[in-house]
């Protein structure tokens, strides 16, 4: 692996006596798409802050680029670019005017961030839209515009909260479709999501995380041969049923899982697991076989799910 | 990971990054931003301007003057009372101006459209954030307070060409009131009308008992105070003396420097650490 362009080891935030993060440790290489996987406050932006130097760390070491956060924060976040949790775009500006603000900071000169605007509206789909009120775009092109801000550096590594939080899937599809493009450029993604299809559509490689530790690592497929099974049935029979038919299916597939509303079956052949339930007589009210995913591996390692 | 391998990818910056540039010019670029806002209320700033000057000589020149003069006086402080009272409103106009910037302004970077971090998630820094955000306020001071210098020498309210030192005198008056304000909008949280009550509680008795329009020695000496510990009375008596030569021995003149220079030292190094303070989180 050639070096990697974030080392974090045992990393610490400690806010009055509660560890946010407790502990974690991981390497992100160049062009790698990295993303933490985790519940909302599982420590994941808490996380992003320290790797994005605007929060010092409580203990443990971290290396941006080669670099300390706390000697040379600035000079790291110079070859950032963030999309925080909530857009923090200038309201009082146009839309091409908050990338030409933004571009400055970086010392880049005019003519170059206007060129640069110019291109990046047109990678954000908002070309259209340069002169338009920030209020008056959706959320979806906010969304698309901060990205498109966060770009206006040619960053080395793209911090990525939440990209797709709160927008509808049509708005998440075009999202996801900009962030692959850059993915396949090799720009350096490190994201946090709560979203289990969004791990698995844009990360090469992940940590789940859990009450601030590490839970397991590894790349989505390998995460789910590791602790799920190829198949999952689904089976809902209505609340108050649930546990009598968990009872009944004992034995069927390699695990039962039962959740409030619905029971899982995980099983290597999941008709076949399903067949086998209807011959013991049991009649859900719905029944579904599908892959296993992230959810399931979160759910096996912390017994919850990803979005309560 | 071997700092050679690390260190030799760190110069190869994108095109046009220049960190030099953004450590040195920060707090300019924030300013920049700032001022690329100004299109959005140009006529409101520029209406503010032009208009308070003409109602302040409109009323005090015309007006009061007039029943200053039939009460038997023959102005104060040896000139008339327009002449009197326009440095004290030029400066107070300023002092304005710093109050908006120093408390919606500032919150607005910090809270309600998180411009702050946004410039922070950069390169700049917090001590940058304060710096280009006073920067723009003086140049926005400098504009508004400008235009009142201009026109109230067009008036022969105040003399030409000493005069002219009355626009940096209500500009360091205005920092000096405006930057302590900094501070303390840097540490709410939550908005629940505490600008308002400063407005009330702080600037308007600070402008009723600064010698604006009277001198503060009309005052019992229990209510001077307010007068002396005010940037406003020191930068409104430094700009009497430039606007009309009104007398003052030179240890006071000094004082009137120190008191506002002290206050934007003191007030600036405060708002650094409580900036500094709230964005890193």
């Amino acid at each position: 692996m050639p070096s990697a362009v974030i080392e974090a080891v045992e990393l610490v935030k400690t806010y009055q006596s509660t560890n946010a993060v407790d502990g974690i440790s991981f390497e992100v290489a160049p062009g790698e798409s990295f993303g933490l996987l985790g519940p909302n406050g599982a420590g994941k932006s808490t996380t992003m802050r320290m790797v994005g130097a605007v929060s010092t760390r409580t203990s443990g070491s971290l290396s941006i680029l080669g670099m300390d956060p706390n000697e040379s924060g600035p000079e790291i976040r110079s070859q950032l670019g963030v999309v925080p949790q909530t857009d923090n775009l200038d309201t009082e500006l146009r839309v091409r005017e908050n990338l030409l603000v933004y571009g400055r900071y970086f010392g880049i000169p005019r003519a170059v961030v206007a060129k640069r605007a110019d291109e990046l509206l047109e990678f954000a789909q908002l070309s259209d839209r340069a002169k338009a009120k920030v209020d008056d775009l959706s959320g979806g092109m906010k969304r698309r515009l901060t990205i498109a801000r966060a770009l206006v550096n040619e960053p080395r590594i793209l911090l990525l909260d939440e990209p797709t939080t709160g927008l509808d899937p049509q708005a998440r599809h075009i999202l996801w479709d900009r962030l692959f493009r850059l993915k396949e450029q090799g720009t350096t993604l490190l994201l946090t999501t709560h979203y289990m299809d969004e791990a698995e559509q844009l990360c090469d490689r992940l940590v789940v995380v859990d009450k601030g530790r590490i839970m397991a690592e590894g790349s989505p497929a390998s995460l789910i041969k590791e602790y799920s099974t190829r198949e999952v049935v689904e089976l809902r029979f209505g609340s108050e049923k649930n546990q009598d038919a968990a009872t009944t299916l004992a034995g069927v597939g390699e695990r039962i899982e039962v959740l409030p509303d619905r029971v899982l079956i995980y099983a290597e052949d999941g008709e076949s697991a399903l067949a086998e339930a209807i011959r013991r007589g049991l009649q859900p009210i719905t029944s579904l076989v599908r892959r296993s995913s992230l959810e399931d591996v979160f759910l096996r390692l912390t017994g919850r799910s990803l979005i309560e | 990971m071997s700092t050679v391998a690390s260190g030799s990818r760190i110069t190869a910056t994108a095109d046009g990054v220049r960190f030099d540039r953004s450590h040195r010019w920060g707090a300019w670029y924030v300013a920049e931003h700032e001022l690329r806002r100004i299109p959005g209320y140009k006529w409101s700033m520029l209406a503010t301007a032009i208009g308070s000057p003409l109602l302040y000589l409109l009323a005090f020149g015309v007006g009061l003057a007039t029943l200053i003069r039939s009460g038997g006086s023959a102005g104060v402080d040896g000139v008339s009372y327009a002449q009197f009272v326009i440095p004290a409103f030029l400066c107070a106009g300023a002092v304005g101006t710093a109050t908006e910037e120093f408390t919606f302004g500032v919150l607005l970077g910090f809270k309600w459209n998180e411009t702050y971090l946004g410039m922070n998630a950069g390169p700049i820094t917090p001590r940058q954030i304060v710096g280009g955000h006073i920067l723009f306020t003086i140049i926005r001071m400098a504009v508004t307070s400008g235009i009142f210098l201009v026109i109230a020498m067009a008036f022969g309210a105040i003399r030409f060409p000493e005069g002219l030192l009355v626009l940096p005198i209500a500009i360091l008056g205005g920092l000096a009131f405006g930057i302590p304000i900094a501070a303390y909008s840097t540490t709410i949280r939550e908005d629940r009308g505490q600008f308002a009550v400063i407005g009330r509680t702080v600037v308007l008795p600070m402008t009723l008992f600064s010698g604006t329009v009277f001198p503060i020695t009309q005052l019992p000496i229990w209510l001077q105070w307010i007068g002396w510990i005010s940037p406003l009375w020191h930068s409104t008596q430094l700009a009497r003396d430039a606007a009309y030569g009104h007398a003052e021995p030179g240890w006071l003149t000094l004082i009137h420097v120190v008191v506002l220079v002290a206050l934007i030292a003191i007030g600036a190094a405060v708002e650094v650490r409580l900036a500094t303070r709230r964005l890193n989180r």
